[in-house]
Parts: structure tokens; C-alpha cells; sequence
């Protein structure tokens, strides 16, 4: 349910590290618990992201959800998919669900993130 | 918190709760969009036991309806329904309700949930004319069966009458699988439907009759958050959002719901005054230009001007792209009806359309 090879924000953000290329998304527990997803609003490319800081907004039909940046580092690629179907985000949370990549300023930020196990540990106390 | 009569079967349905004017109530049982969908499509099953409910009796209980409604109570005849506001000595809105003739010495009252006791005190206050009030929330159920399907549904549950007959703001007091129950047929979702008042001790009964019915014709049960996207679609107000105490209906739209020809009710003169005096600012919808979502308290602009705030929003999940109301500037509302909404700094075209929006 949880994919091991990611890593976790408390704030359900998932970073996905490929060299020093870092791929952003939020988790299946946090779509779930958002639903009916209807509009994403995501930085532009150039945009330097502060890890732990507000990069973009999920609008739900209930409410809007503040995203939070796992590392930081500069924007270079933008899921514009989303624009048009943001429910790929609710469909796909890990893949195709995707928001953004960014270049990461510093690889150390990842090792303060959650990992899998711990992750799935502070879902479980959030829900309780 | 408080809890309807119908809480453990929401649990056992797995419903998401929220709080709601006290009451810890369903916000959703599926996703909001499906069960919106499902009322459009086909049924809608709503536990709406949180409402208020007063019965009003006596010599006196015309006089007294009467004399706190904007709207002509005596234009009411046995079975019939009236929308009407409650209105303070300043003009300002105590609530929006429902009052229910049964004869002209009995009506029933329907509040909002969260202005119960403030309404009550109300009501309490201004009784100089011998009716007897008595809150009856506490014994009363009200489940809502809504959607194209709702007269189908509920036919075969009551057997001595075609409910289609029922026109609407109409009631009949009959029963339905047995059970006592005044069937209204009225509703918050712009489609056809019925309002039933049940005592509380019933509502499990009539809510699992009903149940396999909806769900036999691919309904929903639905929770408060579809309610509220259906009721913005159907342009209808919420009390608390669109309206409160230190709004006046004429600012929120709802003129057609006061009548003071040839009658006297709390609030009247500080209307008539307001009126004459213009009114400064109005309640308008409006739909987004682009994919983004107004909410209340946004700020509306128009030419880079600040003209008023959004008093209700959300996406609607029939349209695809977001809708709500907001008051503006009397005299900012433009021709072409563009207008700016600043959502998190940024500016997003909007445009003034004419409620219900669907």
C-alpha cells in the first residue's frame, strides 16, 4: 500500500529521488482522505521551493489542502496534466498523480523525511 | 456534540462525520461528488434530525406566526408550506425557516439547527398572544428522500395515497412503511422530493425501509457536504454563510419573501426605511472563469476595485467548474457582469450569473 522507496512529509507530501532530481506527490492515504479533487495549483518552473514550506494548494469539493515542500530545491518540471484532470491525483496518487520535479539544493534534506514504515506509523496514530 | 437518532447507522455505514451548529453529523458516505451525482441522477437518502423543530398552538398561534414572519403566514391554508424569514427590530435576519399549517390554531416551525435556542428565545419573547411553544427537536426525526426517482421510491411505502399528488410546499400527515409521518414535499436540492418528520424513535425504522429502495435504484445516502453543493447549485441560501443577524433580506435576495402590504411584523418599519434609503449592497452569483475555487470570505473585485467578498463557494460537481454567491456593491455590479476574485493573492476571472445555477 505504502511504497518503500519513497519518502514522507508528516504532511502526506512523497518525494521520489532520482539522483538529484526529486519527484513530488501527495500519498494514497492523503487523497483518500481529501476526495473529489478538482483543481491543483502548483508553482512554475524556476520556482525555488523551501523544504517544510507551502508550495501549492489541492482544492477539494469540500475544502482547499495547503502542499508542503518535502526538499528543497528549483522547480523544473510542472505535471500540467493536472491542470485539466486534477482526479489523476485521486486516481493515481503515485504515479501519473504526480505535481512536480525539483532539483534538489540539499540531498540531506531526504534522510529528515519519514520513511515507509515510519510513515505508515503516523497515518495510523493520525486516523486513530 | 450532539447526535441525531440516525448516528449508529451512520457508523455502520461508514460515514465521514463533521461538525455542523453542534451537532456531529455525516459529512459524507461515499465522495461528496457521487452522492451529488446520485441525487441529480436518481435518489438521495439525508438524515437531517439536527433541524429544529417548534410546534406553535392555540387561539393565539396565528397572531403570533404572524407577527414574527416576513413573509404573509396568512395566505396559508391547512397542508400548505411557507418559506419565510424571521426578522429582528433592525431588519437584520434571525433565521430562515419553514412553517407548516396544520389548522390555524397549529403550526410547525422548522429552524436551522444551530439557531434552535436562539430562535425558541425568540419565538418565547415575543409570544403576547396566548400560543403555546414548545420545542419538539428533541422527539422529531427528519429524513429527506431527494432525486427524480424520490416519488417512485416512496409510493410503495404509503399505501392510502399517490404522494405525487403531494404538490409541492404541500404536507400530508399520513404514514410511510407504517410509521406516522408528515410527508412534505420540499426539499434543499432543487429536485423533487420529500422532507419526512418522523419521531425520533421511528427514524431507524423508516430510515432501513427506505434504504434498500434507495440504494435498489442506485441512490445514495448523502451527507452535509453534498447537501451543501446541491443547495449552491439550486441557488439556494445558508444561514450562518449567506445570511445572519446583521444581514437584511434585501442584501441576500430574498425580498420576495417579505410582505408588508396591509400587515405588521417584527423588523417591518427598519425595512421599509432600508429600502427607501437603497440598498448598498447585493447578493449575486457568480461562476469561475477558470479552474479555481471561491470560498467565503474571498474578495471580489471588479476594474481593480474591492465591490464585496464571496459568502458561499465550492466546485460544482454537475457544472465541472466552481460556483457560489457573493455581495457586492449595489452599484459595482457591472453590465458585462466580470468580476475579479483574489484567491490566495492571485487574481481569477469570474463572471456574474443569474441562481439557480443549474
Amino acid at each position: 500500500m505504502i511504497p518503500q522507496e519513497l519518502k514522507y512529509n508528516e504532511s502526506h507530501e512523497w518525494a521520489r529521488q532520482e539522483g538529484d532530481i526529486v519527484t513530488i506527490g501527495i500519498s494514497d492515504y492523503a487523497q483518500s482522505e481529501i476526495q473529489d479533487i478538482v483543481y491543483v495549483e502548483l508553482p512554475e518552473v524556476g520556482t525555488e521551493l523551501t523544504q517544510k514550506t507551502e508550495f501549492g494548494v489541492i482544492e477539494s469539493v469540500k475544502a482547499a489542502f495547503d502542499l508542503y515542500a518535502p526538499v528543497s530545491g528549483e522547480v523544473i518540471e510542472v505535471n500540467e496534466s493536472l491542470l485539466d484532470a486534477p482526479e489523476q491525483v485521486n486516481e493515481s496518487p503515485y504515479e501519473d498523480g504526480w505535481f512536480l520535479k525539483i532539483r534538489m539544493t540539499d540531498p540531506g534534506e531526504l534522510d529528515q523525511l519519514l520513511d515507509a514504515d515510519s510513515y505508515q506509523t503516523h497515518i495510523e496514530a493520525e486516523h486513530a | 456534540m450532539k447526535r441525531t437518532p440516525l448516528y449508529q447507522v451512520h457508523k455502520s455505514l461508514n460515514a465521514k462525520f463533521t461538525e455542523f451548529g453542534g451537532w456531529e453529523m455525516p459529512l459524507q458516505y461515499s465522495s461528496i461528488v457521487k452522492e451529488h451525482l446520485a441525487v441529480r441522477a436518481t435518489v438521495g437518502l439525508f438524515d437531517l434530525s439536527h433541524m429544529g423543530e417548534f410546534e406553535v398552538r392555540g387561539e393565539g398561534a396565528s397572531a403570533l406566526v404572524q407577527k414574527l414572519s416576513t413573509n404573509d403566514v396568512g395566505r396559508l391554508t391547512d397542508g400548505r408550506v411557507l418559506y419565510t424569514l424571521f426578522c429582528n427590530e433592525t431588519g437584520g435576519i434571525v433565521d430562515d425557516l419553514l412553517i407548516y399549517r396544520h389548522a390555524d390554531n397549529h403550526y410547525m416551525l422548522v429552524v436551522n439547527a444551530a439557531n434552535i435556542e436562539k430562535d425558541f428565545a425568540w419565538v418565547e419573547t415575543h409570544n403576547n398572544t396566548g400560543a403555546e411553544i414548545k420545542d419538539v427537536s428533541e422527539h422529531t426525526a427528519l429524513i429527506a428522500l431527494q432525486g427524480p426517482k424520490a416519488i417512485d421510491i416512496l409510493n410503495p411505502f404509503v399505501p392510502k395515497r399517490d404522494v405525487s399528488e403531494i404538490s409541492f410546499f404541500r404536507f400530508a400527515v399520513d404514514e410511510v412503511a407504517g410509521i406516522p409521518t408528515t410527508i412534505s414535499r420540499t426539499g434543499y436540492t432543487g429536485e423533487t422530493g420529500f422532507e419526512l418528520y418522523v419521531n425520533a424513535n421511528s427514524a431507524e425504522g423508516l430510515w432501513n425501509a427506505l434504504y434498500p429502495a434507495v440504494m435498489e435504484a442506485d441512490g445514495q445516502p448523502v451527507g452535509l457536504g453534498a447537501r451543501d453543493t446541491l443547495r449552491l447549485e439550486a441557488g439556494l441560501r445558508l444561514y450562518g454563510m449567506d445570511m445572519n443577524d446583521d444581514t437584511n433580506p434585501y442584501e441576500v435576495g430574498l425580498s420576495k419573501f417579505v410582505k408588508s402590504k396591509n400587515r405588521q411584523f417584527i423588523g417591518k418599519n427598519a425595512l421599509l426605511k432600508e429600502k427607501k434609503k437603497g440598498i448598498a449592497k447585493q447578493m449575486v452569483g457568480f461562476q469561475m472563469l477558470d479552474r479555481a475555487v471561491a470560498r467565503a470570505g474571498y474578495v471580489v473585485y471588479q476594474d481593480g476595485e474591492q465591490v464585496g467578498s464571496v459568502t458561499s463557494g465550492a466546485p460544482s460537481p454537475s457544472l465541472k467548474y466552481a460556483i457560489g454567491f457573493a455581495t457586492v456593491s449595489s452599484q459595482a455590479i457591472p453590465d458585462d457582469g466580470e468580476i475579479d476574485i483574489e484567491i490566495r493573492g492571485r487574481m481569477h476571472p469570474a463572471k456574474i450569473v443569474t441562481a439557480p445555477f443549474i
